[in-house]
C-alpha cells in the first residue's frame, strides 16, 4: 500500500464529529493569515528573483539584437560558443584571483580586527565606528574617491613619496591594479564580517579560556583550540557571503579599472556586462551569468558540505 | 471577523494587481492624446539645453499636438551602452543622438526610420544644401538613417598664458612662421611641462583608454586604424610604427603628454594646450586664461584634419516617429541650425561661411572659423568607425595597454592589435 493511501486511512479513522465542521477552521485561518503574511515577500521573489531567472535560461538559448529588434532562437549555439570564447580562459582566471584574493584577505584581516577589538581596551569602540563606517558609505562614491588616490600623482603616491619611496601607477600595471581593486573591496567591506566575528567572540564563554589558562595552554593555543572551534559556524557564514560577493563585483571594477589594463581585471560579471550591454550580444551575456550562477552555486553547495569538516557546532 | 480581515486583506492585494496591471495599459491607451517626445543627447551644458529647449518651445506653440519634448542628457561616457539598455529594456527614446562610432551598427540595424523622403517634403528645408561628405556615413542603401547634426573638426585649444610663462612660441607664432608642426607642438608641450609643473598636451578623452581619438595623432603621418573597406587592420602598417614610436617618445621621455594615470583639465587650467572638437569651446570660462584656437599641427604628411560626428536618428519603434521626424525636421532647418552652429556645425553648406559661423560664434575669430572648422569640414577624415564597433574598439583598447609603459616595444604591441582585431574586421 503506498504512502498516500495510509495518509488517506489515517484521516478516514478520526472520530467524526456531531456537526459538519465550519470551512474556515482555526487552523485554515491561521493559514490564511500566515500566507498573506508572506505573500508580498514571495510576490516579490517571484517578480524579482525567479522570473528574471527563468528568463536569463531562455535569452541564452537566443541572438537577441537590441538594435534590429530580431529574437531569434539559436538552441545551445551560445553555450557551444563558450568553448571558442578566446577571452574566457583569462577571465576565469580573473575571477579566481580577484575571489581568492578577497576572501583572503577579508577574511583574515576581519577575525584579526574583530580579536583586538574585542579586547577591553580604551578606543574599541571608536576603531569599531571607523572600520564599520565604509559599510555604509555609497559604493560608487567609496571607488571613485579611491580612483583619485590611486592614481599615478594620486595621494597613495604622494604619501609614499614623503617617505621616499616611489610608488607605482597602481591602476596601470596588471598585478597593481588586481591588487588596488581586492584591496579597495576589502576595506570596503572589512567592517561587516569584522562585526559578525565580534558578536561570534562575544558569544564564546569565558569559563572556557579560564579552564584552559589553569591547564597552562598559551594565548596562542587558545586562539586555534577554543576561538576558532567557537566560532566556526561565523566563520562558514562570513565565508560564503563573501565568496558570493567576490564574485558578484562589478561597480569597482567599472569605475577603477574597466577590466584593463589588458584584460587582467576582467572578471566574468565585468564580462557578461560588457558583452550584453556594451557589445549587445545579450544572449552570450546570458549564457555567461547562466555560468556565473553555476559556479556561484557550486561552490556554495561546496563550502556547506565541508561544513560538516570544519564547523564544530550549530545552533 | 478574522475571516472578514483575511478575505478583505486577500481583495486587497488583487486589487494592487489590478492596479499594477492597469498602470502597465495605460500607456497604451495614451497614445491618440497629445504626444511626448524624448531625445537622449550626450550634453548637459546648460548652454546646450538652453538652446535645445528654446527651440522646442517654439515647435510647441506651433504643434499642439506634441505636449512635451524632453532633452534626456546621458553621460558621455557611457552614452551609446545607456541608450541601448534602455532600447532593450522597452524605453527606447524617439529621438536620439547618436555618435560616429556607433553609426555603421545603427544605419544598418534598421532601428531608425530613413528621414530623406520626410526633411525634402518639408517647405524650406533646402535638403540639398546639405553637404554629401556630411551624409555619407548616415546613409544606407541611398536611404539617409539619422540627420548628421554635429560635424565638429579636432582642433587645438591653447592656454597662451601658460606657454608665455614658460618663454614658449605660441601655436599663433609658430603657424605665422610656417613651423605649426607635431615637433614644435610637443617641443612646446614639453618645455611647458617642464617649466611650469603643469601639463603640456593633452588628447581630450583618450584618458589611454579612448584611442579612437589618437587619430587626431596618427593621421599627420597617414596612419589609420584599417583600410577604407574595414577589412584589414592598420596598427602595424609603418606609419602607424612611426606616429605611435613619436608619441610614446612624448609621454614618456619628453613629458610631454601627461602619462598614464594622470588627469590634467585644459579648461581647468591645469594643460597647456589640449585636442579637441570645436564643440567644447562651451566649456572656456571668460577671464580665465589667454586662450586661442589652431588647426591640428602638421604632421610628416603634411596639413591634415580630423572630425568628429554625431547623428540624430528617429528611433522606428517609437509611437511617435511621425512627430519626432516632424520635430527633427524643424530642429535642423534653416534657421534653428544657423542658431545651433555656434555649438555644433551643421552640415549645410549655405551655413559653413566664416562671417555666417561668426555672428553666432561670438568666442571665435573669423580666422579660427574659417581654419579650424570650415577648412576641417571640408577635408577632415572622420574618426575610426566600424560595425561592431564596441568590440572592436575594446579589443584594441585591451592590446593597447602595453603600449602605455616606458619600455614598451611599440612595433611589437602593435603588431599584437593586429592579431587581436584581425579576425573581428575579416568577420
Amino acid at each position: 500500500m503506498s504512502q498516500t493511501d495510509t495518509r488517506v486511512g489515517r484521516v478516514e479513522s478520526r472520530p467524526a464529529l456531531g456537526r459538519a465542521r465550519p470551512y474556515w477552521t482555526t487552523h485554515r485561518r491561521d493559514q490564511l493569515t500566515g500566507y498573506l503574511f508572506i505573500a508580498p515577500q514571495l510576490l516579490g521573489s517571484a517578480v524579482f528573483v525567479i522570473l528574471p531567472l527563468i528568463l536569463v535560461v531562455w535569452y541564452s538559448l537566443h541572438e537577441w539584437n537590441v538594435l534590429a529588434g530580431t529574437f531569434d532562437f539559436v538552441g545551445g549555439e551560445n553555450y557551444a560558443a563558450l568553448a571558442e570564447d578566446t577571452n574566457l580562459g583569462s577571465v576565469l582566471r580573473a575571477t579566481g584571483l580577484f575571489s581568492v584574493g578577497l576572501v583572503v584577505f577579508n577574511l583574515t584581516l576581519a577575525l584579526l580586527l574583530a580579536v583586538l577589538l574585542n579586547q577591553r581596551l580604551r578606543g574599541t569602540i571608536l576603531f569599531r565606528t571607523l572600520f564599520f563606517s565604509p559599510v555604509v558609505v555609497s559604493l560608487v562614491a567609496w571607488t571613485i574617491v579611491w580612483g583619485f588616490l590611486l592614481q599615478d600623482n594620486g595621494g597613495l603616491n604622494g604619501l609614499l613619496d614623503t617617505i621616499g619611496v616611489d610608488g607605482p601607477n597602481w591602476l596601470r600595471g596588471e598585478t597593481t591594479a588586481m591588487i588596488s581593486v581586492v584591496v579597495v573591496q576589502v576595506f570596503k567591506n572589512v567592517g561587516l564580517n569584522m562585526v559578525l566575528f565580534l558578536a561570534a567572540l562575544q558569544g564564546v564563554p569565558g569559563e572556557l579560556y579560564e579552564a584552559a589558562e589553569v591547564d597552562g595552554a598559551s594565548r596562542l593555543r587558545q586562539f586555534w583550540r577554543i576561538t576558532v572551534p567557537m566560532i566556526s559556524p561565523t566563520i562558514l557564514l562570513t565565508s560564503i557571503i563573501t565568496v558570493v560577493g567576490s564574485l558578484q563585483v562589478f561597480a569597482q571594477i567599472a569605475v577603477l579599472t574597466q577590466g584593463g589594463p589588458g584584460t587582467s581585471t576582467t572578471v566574468l560579471v565585468y564580462y557578461l556586462y560588457q558583452q550584453a550591454f556594451q557589445f549587445h550580444h545579450f544572449g552570450y551575456g546570458a549564457t555567461l551569468s547562466i555560468v556565473l550562477f553555476g559556479i556561484v552555486l557550486a561552490l556554495t553547495v561546496l563550502q556547506w558540505q565541508m561544513r560538516k569538516r570544519w564547523v564544530h557546532h550549530e545552533s | 471577523m478574522r475571516t472578514g480581515k483575511g478575505v478583505r486583506g486577500l481583495a486587497v492585494a488583487l486589487a494592487g494587481v489590478l492596479a499594477l496591471t492597469a498602470c502597465g495599459g495605460g500607456e497604451e491607451a495614451g497614445q491618440d492624446g497629445p504626444a511626448s517626445l524624448r531625445m537622449t543627447i550626450w550634453s548637459a551644458n546648460e548652454a546646450h539645453l538652453k538652446l535645445f529647449n528654446e527651440i522646442a518651445d517654439e515647435y510647441k506653440k506651433n504643434n499642439p499636438d506634441v505636449a512635451s519634448i524632453t532633452f534626456d542628457p546621458l553621460p558621455f561616457e557611457n552614452y551609446t551602452t545607456t541608450l541601448t539598455t534602455q532600447i532593450a529594456g522597452g524605453n527606447a527614446p524617439d529621438l536620439a543622438w547618436v555618435f560616429e562610432n556607433s553609426a555603421p551598427d545603427f544605419v544598418a540595424s534598421g532601428a531608425l526610420l530613413p528621414l530623406d523622403d520626410k526633411l525634402k517634403k518639408v517647405d524650406g528645408y533646402a535638403y540639398d544644401d546639405i553637404s554629401p561628405a556630411t551624409t555619407k556615413l548616415w546613409q544606407n542603401d541611398g536611404k539617409l538613417f539619422a540627420y548628421p547634426f554635429s560635424t565638429s573638426p579636432f582642433g587645438v585649444f591653447v592656454n597662451t598664458d601658460l606657454l608665455k610663462k614658460a618663454g614658449q612660441k605660441t601655436p599663433a607664432e609658430l603657424i605665422a612662421a610656417g613651423q605649426w608642426n607635431w615637433d614644435n607642438a610637443l617641443a612646446a608641450a614639453a618645455a611647458t611641462q617642464s617649466a611650469t609643473g603643469k601639463a603640456g598636451l593633452v588628447i581630450r578623452d583618450f584618458d589611454y583608454k579612448g584611442w579612437d581619438n589618437l587619430s587626431t595623432f596618427w593621421t599627420g603621418w597617414g596612419a589609420q586604424a584599417w583600410s577604407a573597406d574595414g577589412k584589414s587592420c592598420g596598427f602595424a602598417a609603418p606609419e602607424m610604427v612611426e606616429a605611435m614610436t613619436t608619441l610614446h617618445k612624448a609621454i614618456f621621455t619628453a613629458k610631454a603628454l601627461p602619462g598614464p594615470g594622470t588627469t590634467a583639465d585644459f579648461f581647468a587650467g591645469d594643460a597647456a594646450m589640449t585636442v579637441t572638437q570645436i564643440s567644447r569651446a562651451s566649456l572656456l570660462k571668460d577671464g580665465g586664461f589667454g586662450w586661442d584656437l589652431v588647426p591640428l599641427p602638421a604632421g610628416p604628411k603634411g596639413n591634415y584634419s580630423v572630425v568628429g560626428q554625431a547623428g540624430i536618428g528617429v528611433m522606428k519603434k517609437s509611437k511617435n516617429a511621425d512627430a519626432a521626424a516632424d520635430f527633427l525636421a524643424f530642429l535642423t532647418n534653416p534657421t534653428n541650425s544657423a542658431k545651433l552652429a555656434q555649438f555644433f556645425p551643421p552640415p549645410r553648406q549655405s551655413l559653413l561661411t566664416a562671417e555666417t559661423l561668426a555672428k553666432t560664434n561670438p568666442k571665435l575669430k573669423p580666422e579660427q572659423l574659417q581654419k579650424v572648422v570650415i577648412d576641417g569640414i571640408t577635408n577632415g577624415v572622420v574618426k575610426p568607425s566600424h560595425a561592431g564597433q564596441a568590440e572592436l574598439s575594446q579589443q584594441v583598447r585591451a592590446s593597447l595597454d602595453p603600449l602605455w609603459k616606458a619600455d614598451a616595444d611599440v612595433k611589437a604591441v602593435l603588431e599584437g592589435v593586429c592579431t587581436k582585431i584581425q579576425p573581428l574586421l575579416a568577420k
